[in-house]
């Protein structure tokens, strides 16, 4: 059920846009209004999403230390896993978010003849990172279609993609590294029991949606070939708020902008606002300076406590006894 | 609502804004026409379709220049049945008089940068 | 040994061959459709309604968690519902966590529990997608339309005995959140849902016991001042038996320069006594003013397991007798989660302490910069410092027989990054020190298993499964260096650690870093040593004249 629905609602919407297009010819709809619905409801839902989570303070100043703390200055800190400035901070954050430095310690546990050991296991990490520098450099692809003149870095980033120059046209090599990233990341959690048990809809539904986006894509780049004048002009269309549907596009551009469109509704509603999240983790985004500067929660409540004269009304007698100091002004 | 640390979480997601719809603040009032092609004043027809062209061409000539080079075949049968020389150069060109103004309007459009003239001289 | 555990024969035996991942063998059943079932040694004693009544903590009354009616409040959905609703609003924490996992899986086999039972809601992500699930049905649009398909369920009182079966299998150690990508801690999850329970009257009497205890007597197992200044002198005596030192310590004395807080386990447990003695010997030796309270006598926080108002509560005693006393700033002892708190809450909950000082060691003048606003100082930076001034006259080889590793207990490391000064501090002290294997230290240490409060006798079967991986590490070096003593730096640690090694990893005893700190102080007019502090025979040390000890 947790991959079967995923993997049929896909189907739907395929075909939703197969009769949509080919045979209602609601170019309009799926052209311009969804694609604007998509991108409102991204935004609009992102924002309303850190929102909700700036909302709430964080109480509590809780870095995971993964490392020595700045402590007496002979002891040598660990600056980016134990961070105690903002710079450093900022260090550890990008070492998070850029090459996923916690993915990079993963292990794996095995238990053999009664004793445990903990092998390297880096391919989680491998794919993950692969999968998402690949989707950013797809995505920064496509500005192609989205910017006139197409800047300078852009065509930079096409012509290193394109490195290899074979096929027609050319043969980008993330084209490839995403199909094996998404296959990977989707059988793992296929194959892999542990991973299978843990599994959620919400897990397969991102995935094959990514998945038919790649090859609605490649499909339309390498084997259906589609007029990317016109496209261009479509989406020029869309950023100036000028709406025009060139005629002639293939239906497969439909599909592939359909699901796209998808993902961008689902996104802030899903697990996928770990985007936003992983900016915003206390045990990573705060610095280990906990006993040098106060962390203020402004909630911080009052508690009554059990007060130093309340302990002594209760012990007076046995404190006397036992010859243990009282508070002066009552110990004549 | 109260919002926490809203200086830095604003200028995050003011930046997030800026990044995605940066391509719509570049593109307000700009030019969405077509790229205008300056098309040959003799000729009416090409070697195949309008339609078919505009997708396929690239795939057209590829396949030209892989049976001259290896079949040393110059003979390209159309789908009406009309035969032309596969020639880019003594072909197209000969239509298409302006590779200026013809080929790198869509080129530089939709940035494809085609190989054709790493060995065919432009003066042509 | 507890009659709430197997052999470890047995238990060995239930490690391998029950459903688990480990052993490549799948459970038949999704977890959302696998009852818990209660069976000795699964579960600790729920809290006793005069403990609860006098914390003025909710739903006080007569019950255990294997009853089959927990006599909840009639309305306890209701107050479930609204404390998540509170907890998420007091805390983008929470927020974050519930909604950034992808559950890639990296933190599944990262946890001493579930590597000790394989039962796979011991993962880290069903761990949390315990609660995680009753979120999306309360508080996001999916659950509430999709159900079970979104990964939702409905809060039941089934539900409820989950949490409490899994949140008391949890020691909030932190570990799997050194290898989550988004730095999730399941930690947070699980004082969610103790707090949340706690709310309904749904705790354990080994917890709420001590925190009633602490809030009293201050000290966790209800001491009262006589006797406990009893207990510290039956130690001074201990002392003078084993080096012919006196010792001369003080009690609630105002005007001392530091006030000396520590577990109160140090005071009266087996092995800790001997690490209070070392603490003894290190004051003396270095001429300290300081004092002891009776009144603030437990370092450790028993609050900190159930909620952050008990924390607080319990916490507030200490910068309370700080002041009282006019002291000039605070030491603590080894302890971990006392140290947690200290560390991460103690001055955003009870400070600022600006009746206290900057903390300036007197003996070295080293200003301890990074305790400038709590202004207080772990003993194990205390005497690092010592000792790289060199303050201290130690002699390692009082410590020869020993063979030593030191496990790093869970706080210390991922909540404060202390991480060397035990080492350097061992180094000096001992000259036969072995690590552990490398995934299995540092950061990457493995809990007792019985920390964060679980540490009692009817939890044995759970408590020998959790810190299976511990001992599975000191094993290793047990084998291969012949180690036989395990230094830790936390008091649950000393307790639980022993009985967890004459479970499974026998012949290795269980020490403080400052009973070895104490072996190795050379006194001034002691007499010759022949025993060390827990009065074992040392080695014979043949003097070579030459060495400059």
């Amino acid at each position: 059920m947790k991959i079967l629905y995923p993997f049929l609602s896909i189907f739907v919407l395929i075909i939703v846009v197969f009769i949509g297009v080919h045979q209602a010819d609601l170019h309009f709809l799926f052209g311009i209004i969804i694609p604007y619905v998509s991108i409102l409801v991204f935004l609009i839902g992102m924002v309303l999403r850190v929102g909700y989570w700036a909302s709430s303070p964080v109480p509590f100043r809780i870095p995971t230390t993964a490392g020595q703390g700045k402590t007496l200055p002979w002891i040598k800190q660990d600056k980016l896993e134990s961070p105690s400035t903002l710079p450093q901070v900022l260090g550890r954050m990008a070492l998070e978010i850029l090459l996923f430095r916690s993915l990079f310690r993963n292990t794996k546990a095995e238990l053999s003849e009664s004793k445990l050991a903990y092998g390297s296991n880096k391919w989680l990490w491998l794919g993950g990172l692969a999968f998402h520098w690949t989707m950013l450099i797809i995505i920064v692809r496509h500005y192609r279609l989205f910017l006139e003149p197409v800047p300078g870095m852009i065509h930079l980033i096409e012509s290193l993609d394109g490195f290899f120059e074979i096929t027609l046209p050319t043969f980008y090599v993330t084209d490839a590294l995403i199909l094996i990233c998404v296959s990977f990341l989707l059988l793992r959690r296929l194959l892999v029991p542990q991973i299978r048990y843990i599994s959620l809809a919400a897990d397969y539904f991102p995935l094959f949606l990514i998945f038919s986006i790649v090859i609605s894509g490649i499909l339309m780049r390498y084997v259906l070939k589609t007029d990317v004048v016109k496209i261009k002009m479509l989406i020029g269309g869309l950023l100036s708020f000028q709406f025009q549907v060139p005629e002639g596009i293939g239906t497969m551009f439909y599909v592939h902008l359909f699901l796209v469109c998808v993902l961008g509704i689902y996104f802030p509603f899903s697990k996928l606002v770990h985007m936003g999240g992983v900016f915003l983790s206390p045990t990573r985004n705060l610095a280990n300076n906990n006993r040098e500067k106060r962390h203020i929660n402004p909630w911080n409540p009052k508690v009554k406590i059990r007060s130093y004269p309340e302990y002594e009304s209760e012990f007076r007698e046995k404190m006397i006894d036992a010859e243990i100091p009282l508070e002066e002004e009552k110990n004549e | 609502m109260k919002i926490y640390d809203s200086g830095k979480i604003g200028l995050g997601l003011i930046f997030f804004i800026a990044l995605v719809t940066f391509p719509f603040w570049v593109s307000i009032g700009g030019n969405k026409q077509m790229p205008e092609l300056k098309m040959p004043d003799s000729a009416h027809e090409c070697v195949e379709s309008k339609e078919f062209m505009r997708t396929n061409h690239m795939r057209l000539l590829n396949q030209w220049r892989d049976s001259v080079v290896r079949e040393n075949n110059y003979i390209y049968v159309s789908s009406t049945g009309k035969s032309y020389v596969k020639s880019l150069t003594k072909t197209c060109l000969n239509c298409h008089s302006s590779k200026e103004e013809f080929c790198e309007r869509c080129h530089t459009y939709a940035s494809v940068r085609p190989y054709c003239w790493s060995c065919h001289l432009e003066s042509e | 040994m507890s009659k709430y555990v197997p052999t470890r024969k047995n238990l060995l035996k239930s490690i391998e061959e029950e459903s688990n991942f480990l052993s490549g063998l799948t459970p038949e059943k999704e977890w959302l459709d696998t009852p818990i079932s209660f069976r000795p040694g699964n579960w600790c004693h729920g809290g006793k309604p005069q403990v609860i009544e006098s914390l003025d903590a909710p739903n006080p009354r007569k019950w255990s968690p294997n009853d089959k009616d927990w006599q909840l409040p009639a309305n306890w959905q209701k107050i479930i519902h609204q404390g998540m609703k509170d907890q998420l609003d007091k805390s983008r924490t929470l927020k974050i966590f519930m909604d950034t996992c992808v559950r890639c899986g990296a933190c599944a086999d990262k946890c001493h529990f579930f590597l000790g039972s394989g039962d796979p809601k011991n993962m880290p992500v069903l761990r949390q997608e315990l609660i995680r699930s009753i979120y999306r049905k309360d508080f996001t649009l999916g659950g509430k339309l999709l159900g079970r398909l979104a990964g939702a369920r409905e809060m039941t009182e089934d539900v409820l005995k989950e949490w409490f079966m899994y949140f008391h299998q949890c020691t909030e150690c932190r570990r799997c959140s050194v290898f989550c990508p988004f730095g999730i801690d399941t930690a947070e999850f699980t004082s969610m849902a103790r707090e949340l329970m706690h709310s309904v009257g749904v705790n354990i009497n080994w917890i709420m016991e001590p925190a009633s205890n602490c809030n009293r007597t201050g000290n966790h197992l209800g001491i009262e001042p006589h006797t406990f200044k009893q207990m510290v002198e039956s130690l001074v005596e201990d002392i003078e038996d084993v080096t012919g030192v006196t010792v001369e310590p003080t009690f609630n004395r105002k005007g001392a320069e530091i006030l000396f807080i520590t577990p109160s386990g140090d005071i009266f447990a087996d092995p800790g006594v001997y690490t209070m003695m070392g603490y003894l010997l290190l004051f003396h030796h270095i001429g300290l003013d300081y004092t002891i309270s009776t009144y603030a006598s437990e370092g450790g926080n028993f609050g900190s397991f159930v909620s952050h108002d008990l924390t607080k509560k319990l916490n507030a005693k200490m910068y309370h007798e700080a002041e009282r006393l006019g002291v000039k700033w605070i030491l603590g002892g080894e302890c971990g989660h006392m140290w947690r708190v200290i560390h991460q809450y103690m001055d955003t909950m009870n400070g600022p302490a600006d009746f206290l000082e900057e903390p300036v060691s007197p003996i070295t003048g080293t200003k301890f910069e990074n305790a400038r606003s709590t202004k207080m100082v772990h003993i194990a930076e205390f005497t690092a410092d010592l000792i790289k001034n060199d303050r201290l006259k130690l002699d390692p080889r009082r410590n020869n027989h020993r063979t030593v590793t030191f496990h790093d207990s869970c706080n210390p490391v991922r909540a404060m990054g202390m991480v060397e000064e035990p080492r350097y501090i061992l180094k000096n002290v001992c000259n036969n020190f072995h690590e552990m294997p490398e995934n299995t230290i540092r950061e990457q240490t493995f809990c007792c298993g019985s920390g964060s409060g679980l540490n009692t006798n009817e939890y044995m079967d759970i408590r020998m499964r959790g810190g299976f991986p511990r001992a599975n590490a000191v094993k290793h070096v047990h084998d291969k260096h012949k180690v036989n003593l395990l230094t830790a730096i936390c008091a649950i640690d000393r307790v639980t650690l022993k009985t967890l090694m004459e479970y499974w990893v026998p012949g290795v005893e269980v020490s403080g870093l400052h009973e070895l700190v104490g072996n190795a102080l050379v006194m001034e007019g002691e007499s010759e040593r022949t025993e060390d502090l827990r009065e074992d025979p040392l080695e014979e040390i043949e003097e070579d004249e030459d060495e400059d000890i």
